[in-house]
């Protein structure tokens, strides 16, 4: 069987053979393991294949396997998020994405691994040890979704679920030479995805082509009354795949090239957009001005928002417990002893944030900024149709390089957060290499403009390569 | 800049207990990052409004109707010590 398939060539190979084969050919993949991309591999995929094959293979994806980040709920699998205080919870329901995956006929191959948390760019907080980057061996395969992108790339699932805080699925989808989509905030439901950032987070696919990610959101996305923040935008993705991009307006903002970026991600990202204009784009170089706020922005709504949500982490209704004389050791101990050290100064930074005397300065004065951010979005895409910019400033950096100094790992999410503080669509797709490493070109667009989105990232897809290239490290 | 103090009450107020040792390290690493914050002050913001979120919608209501909704037993299986259908913990002070 071939390594890596895309949707429509796995639907070819099991009505050829059966989809208990297919999962049986990625389960051996996985076995050969050489990334650590799966924290859990399920026992169940086989019999739940077998019963796709005795029940026909109705549904947009039945027998076709996924894996899927280890935050998002599935029922009767571990859902560690990547931390020792989760090790052994096992949820008892399903998340929304995952009810809907189901019913359209998915088999869930297992749970791969993420930073903890998902307070990461690199997949080196897990708990559970750094996944490695398919490209090369000794780097990151970016973060936190690393699990999620590194098992594309290694061959090892055919798609997966990421979860997207601030560049959570784009980075490793760049790292690893893959695509992500970022979709807008309220497009995918969140019920059932451990919150991190709750008014940042989107749930979205990674996949080798974009094809397969609009396959895999016309599946997931859609209105949950199970989440206050669900809309119904009923946007149908994969009619937006249509190579044809005469007469779209880029704009390329200025801010995203700044400082520290690799020439070679810079002269990728160029070399794309001049693409697009022989392909009857126009393109116009812009200023957003408060882009450069951006970051500390986000960070401080991220820890602040992250210090509320991993309250619920106290030992008493499910994961780890420490013991304790009374209730406030047990807790202290337990979140002491079961968060990881990132994972800790997060938390301890947004109580600062939004305790007594500081909320105002720090709290308060990021909401603003966002505004702000927004507000430079929102003017851009009123000229142009989408925005390009590189997702990541470089290429996937070496293992334990930026580890013990978060404020460097913070900056390299530079070009991804902004994107969370509006909510707006945002994909990923390769679009070069540097020394072997893949480089990944960021399309932004409006509000549920998915399609616009799809549709710039599906032409260039049809008229280059980039995709088609495969690690032969991991072959 | 934050103080050893400083780190110890929020230390307390997250609920997580920290040694002495780690208190200088989280020390330097949390002033490098709210040094980086620091930037923020230099853009007026006094007629800006907070952005919360970025979905147009707000109060979400639903009919006050009970609906099915997980067991007991099964709500149960993940804590670590329980006792007649409830979850079981130190006492408090």
């Amino acid at each position: 069987m071939a390594k890596w398939m895309n949707v429509a060539q796995i639907k070819e190979k099991i009505e050829e053979s059966s989809a208990e084969e297919v999962t049986a050919h990625y389960l051996e993949v996985i076995k050969k393991n050489k990334i650590n991309g799966y924290i859990t591999v399920s026992e169940k995929a086989l019999e739940q294949a077998k019963k796709i094959d005795a029940k026909g293979h109705n549904g947009p994806l039945a027998g076709v396997p996924i894996a899927i980040k280890d935050n998002i709920s599935v029922a009767g699998l571990p859902n560690s998020c990547g931390s020792k205080i989760l090790e052994n919870y096992i949820p008892p329901f399903n998340a929304h994405v995952i009810e809907k995956l189901l019913a359209a006929g998915a088999i869930i191959l297992g749970k791969t691994n993420m930073d903890e948390f998902a307070m990461g760019s690199s997949t080196e907080t897990s708990y559970f040890g750094p996944t490695t980057n398919p490209w090369d061996l000794e780097r990151v395969p970016g973060g936190s979704s690393g699990g999620s992108a590194a098992v594309i790339a290694a061959g090892q699932a055919p798609f997966s679920l990421g979860s997207d805080t601030g560049g959570s699925i784009r980075c490793p989808a760049a790292f690893c030479g893959v695509v992500g989509l970022k979709p807008t905030y309220g497009a995918v439901s969140r019920h059932g995805v451990v919150a991190y950032a709750n008014s940042l987070e989107q749930v979205g696919p990674l996949a080798n082509n974009v094809t397969d990610i609009a396959v895999i959101m016309d599946v997931i996305a859609g209105y949950d009354h199970k989440d206050s923040t669900s809309i119904d935008s009923k946007t149908e993705y994969q009619k937006a795949l249509v190579e044809d991009v005469k007469g779209l307006k880029i704009g390329v903002p200025k801010e995203f090239f700044g400082e520290g970026i690799h020439p070679d991600v810079e002269k990728a990202v160029w070399n794309a957009i001049h693409k697009y204009e022989s392909l009857g784009a126009a393109w116009e170089e812009l200023s957003m001005p408060n882009i450069k706020y951006a970051l500390a922005s986000y960070y401080i709504i991220a820890v602040s928002e992250a210090s509320s949500n991993l309250a619920r982490f106290d030992g008493t209704s499910y994961g780890f417990r420490a013991s304790g004389d009374n209730w406030h050791t047990m807790v202290s101990k337990t979140r002491a002893e079961g968060f990881g050290a990132e994972v800790k100064r997060r938390i301890l930074l947004g109580t600062y944030a939004l305790s007594a005397g500081y909320h105002d300065k720090y709290y308060l004065k990021a909401l603003k900024v966002r505004t702000l951010v927004k507000q430079d979005f929102d003017r851009a895409l009123s000229k142009v149709d989408v925005l390009m910019a590189p997702t990541m400033p470089n290429p996937a950096f070496k293992i334990g390089e930026t580890i013990e100094d978060p404020l460097t790992l913070y900056l390299s999410d530079v070009n991804t957060c902004p994107i969370n503080l509006a909510g707006l669509p945002s994909i990923s797709v390769p679009c070069g290499f540097t020394d072997g490493l893949p480089i990944g070109l960021q399309i932004m667009g409006k509000p549920f403009d998915e399609p616009t989105v799809l549709r710039a990232a599906y032409t260039f897809e049809q008229s280059t390569d980039y995709h088609t290239k495969r690690p032969q490290g991991v072959a | 800049m934050i103080t050893k103090e400083d780190v110890e009450h929020i230390g307390w107020l997250a609920r997580i207990d920290i040694s002495e040792q780690e208190t200088a390290d989280f020390m330097e690493k949390l002033n490098s990052v709210l040094e980086y914050f620091g930037q923020l002050d230099e853009l007026p913001t006094e007629d800006v409004a907070p952005t919360y979120h970025v979905a147009e919608i707000y109060n979400v209501f639903r009919e006050d109707i009970v609906e099915e909704s997980l067991p007991q037993e099964v709500v149960l299986e993940n804590t670590e010590d329980k006792q007649n259908g409830t979850f079981k913990v130190p006492k408090i002070g």
